[in-house]
């Protein structure tokens, strides 16, 4: 199983090599809380349309580099960033960015699932209804499209006849999927999930870690894990970082296998983490 | 096998003397509650009728009963809330949700803080000056449910951001996370998940602004009136002023009277009290959550 991955990986991998097409790339992106210096100098480009994970200690980024991507940070006030992220060709860091309009195209996955206390189906839709003016809904036209979110996540079949339930009684591995589920609506071209399977059990995870690797191709997807195992299975491309510094960023398959930094041989070999 | 050592009896004996006092304080705490109630009840009971409930007092308050001052007090708490939870709830959505945590914010939450400690009278001085004599409001419905609003705010202020703040940050984040606005996702996910705990908030003022009296006697309640009031800018009787007319200041009152108006004012806080929470269960249920 894994090696049959592993080899689908490999041509995947050539094929997303020939395109530079690159959906975010950050440059010389260094960030401070407050006095702490959490991000040093970091450059990375993301490519577009595939999987990249990004991996690390606890406390080295990771979560902070992709939480600047779609500025859920800026909240803590005392966030200051110099640098430059740019996605889909905008740098995102420039003033003139409208936060909505951004983060509509760079959709969120959190670490616990984190379905709003509603039904189902308004949970599917609240992005959508947040963006669509109230007079112009149609009720046909929001089934469909709370049946093609649900479908695109692997989801419909189990929910299809109870679509008025309450999220927060499905299963963990059933929200974070609805979760998901939830972006689509509002179209994003980036995904961006934030360990989005530590609170899962392995069962879970593994449904999780297939339909990451179903909606590959249809979205950019940047995935944040603590798991060395879930990095090399999921992903295409992967990068290490360390004490807030990007020290390599490579195809997983030659990651894994010769990684070229000492740093990132004893990570991946668990002498750390 | 098994047999209690010497100093194992001895922890009992004296985990037995801890569980008698910790006891003891709770039936102290309770027991002057249940006394207060059942005085009330049994001497007071025999008062409450149709008659007294929507008659005017009469044979200068020694008989009688006790519409106007019904009637003035729930006005007084209708025209308060009206004023202080829009006020208070704007004030800390704010608080919580918008304004960032400097030495500004952390002013503001101690200044509201020791708002809920200045006396009561204090508040009616205030109202006396702000309500009644700057802005002209006279002594009226107005100006005391105004002053009432004010000393009350606190509660309100404190109750909701403490609510707003027990809303899970993963659900903001969620929120945000779609392109919602600082205020769709107040509107769509704060809101509706913090009301319970701001009614409940409200329901601590309400409780408090009926019994209230010092606040009101300068600023708007009537010692008699032989009429009702006809707009928020005329007197009122109230409950809580009437109880201690008739209690020290009116010869010749009958004994159960006075027991019987704080009877009734009890049963007006439990009242309110129990329609606020029939009403935050309703919305609760109403949303699913």
């Amino acid at each position: 199983m894994e090696q049959g991955v592993g080899m689908e990986n490999q041509a995947v991998n050539d094929a997303a090599g020939n395109s530079d097409d690159v959906a975010i790339r950050v440059q010389q992106l260094s960030l401070w809380y407050g006095t702490f210096q959490a991000l040093f100098d970091v450059d990375f480009d993301v490519k577009r349309g595939i999987i990249t994970s990004l991996i690390g200690p606890s406390g080295c980024g990771k979560s902070t580099l992709l939480r600047t991507v779609n500025r859920i940070n800026d909240r803590l006030g005392y966030v200051r960033t110099t640098g430059s992220v740019e996605v889909l060709g905008k740098n995102i860091l420039d003033e003139d960015v409208a936060l909505p309009q951004l983060r509509k195209e760079v959709g969120m996955v959190f670490q616990r699932p984190n379905p709003f206390p509603l039904s189902i189906r308004d949970n599917v839709l609240f992005g959508y209804n947040l963006h669509e003016a109230s007079g112009r809904r149609d009720k046909g036209n929001e089934d469909d499209l709370a049946e093609a979110a649900l479908r695109k996540v692997l989801l419909w079949d189990e929910v299809k006849d109870r679509l008025d339930q309450k999220a927060t009684e499905l299963s963990l591995e059933e929200q974070q999927k609805l979760c998901i589920a939830r972006l689509i609506p509002v179209k994003p071209q980036v995904l961006l999930m934030d360990e989005p399977c530590s609170a899962l059990d392995p069962a879970a995870t593994e449904a999780i870690e297939e339909l990451i690797w179903e909606l590959r191709g249809q979205f950019t997807i940047l995935i944040v894990t603590h798991n060395m195992a879930q990095a090399r299975r999921a992903s295409d491309e992967c990068a290490f970082m360390l004490m807030g510094k990007m020290v390599e960023h490579g195809q997983t398959s030659e990651m894994f296998v010769t990684p070229e930094h000492k740093e990132t041989a004893d990570y991946i070999e668990g002498r750390y983490g | 096998m098994f047999t209690a050592t010497q100093r194992d009896l001895k922890n009992l004996r004296v985990e037995g003397r801890y569980r008698f006092v910790f006891m003891a304080m709770t039936v102290l705490l309770v027991l002057p509650v249940l006394i207060i109630l059942a005085l009330l009840v049994v001497r007071g009971g025999p008062v409450l009728s149709a008659e007294f409930l929507f008659e005017f007092p009469k044979n200068g308050m020694t008989a009688g009963g006790v519409f106007p001052a019904l009637l003035g007090t729930i006005i007084l708490v209708i025209v308060a809330l009206l004023a202080s939870v829009p006020l208070g709830v704007a004030a800390a959505v704010y608080l919580s949700e918008y304004a960032a945590d400097n030495w500004l914010t952390r002013t503001i939450n101690l200044a509201i803080i020791n708002l809920a400690g200045v006396p009561s009278i204090v508040h009616a001085l205030f109202g006396v000056g702000a309500f009644v004599v700057f802005f002209k409001f006279g002594t009226s419905i107005l100006a005391a449910s105004l002053t009432l609003a004010i000393m009350t705010l606190p509660v309100v202020i404190v109750a909701t951001r403490e609510s707003l703040q027990a809303v899970p940050q993963a659900f903001r984040e969620a929120c945000w996370s779609l392109g919602a606005t600082r205020w769709q996702t107040i509107r769509a996910v704060v809101l509706p998940n913090a009301v319970s705990g701001i009614l409940t908030g409200v329901i601590l003022e309400v409780s408090r602004t009926a019994g209230e009296t010092a606040p009101i006697m300068f600023t708007g309640a009537a010692f008699f009136l032989p009429f009702l009031p006809e707009s928020v800018f005329d007197q009122t009787m109230a409950l809580s002023l009437h109880l201690f007319v008739i209690s020290t200041q009116v010869p010749g009152v009958p004994e159960g009277l006075p027991y019987g108006v704080a009877l009734l004012l009890i049963i007006i806080v439990l009242v309110m009290n129990a329609l606020s929470i029939g009403l935050r269960t309703y919305l609760r249920g109403k949303k699913k959550w």
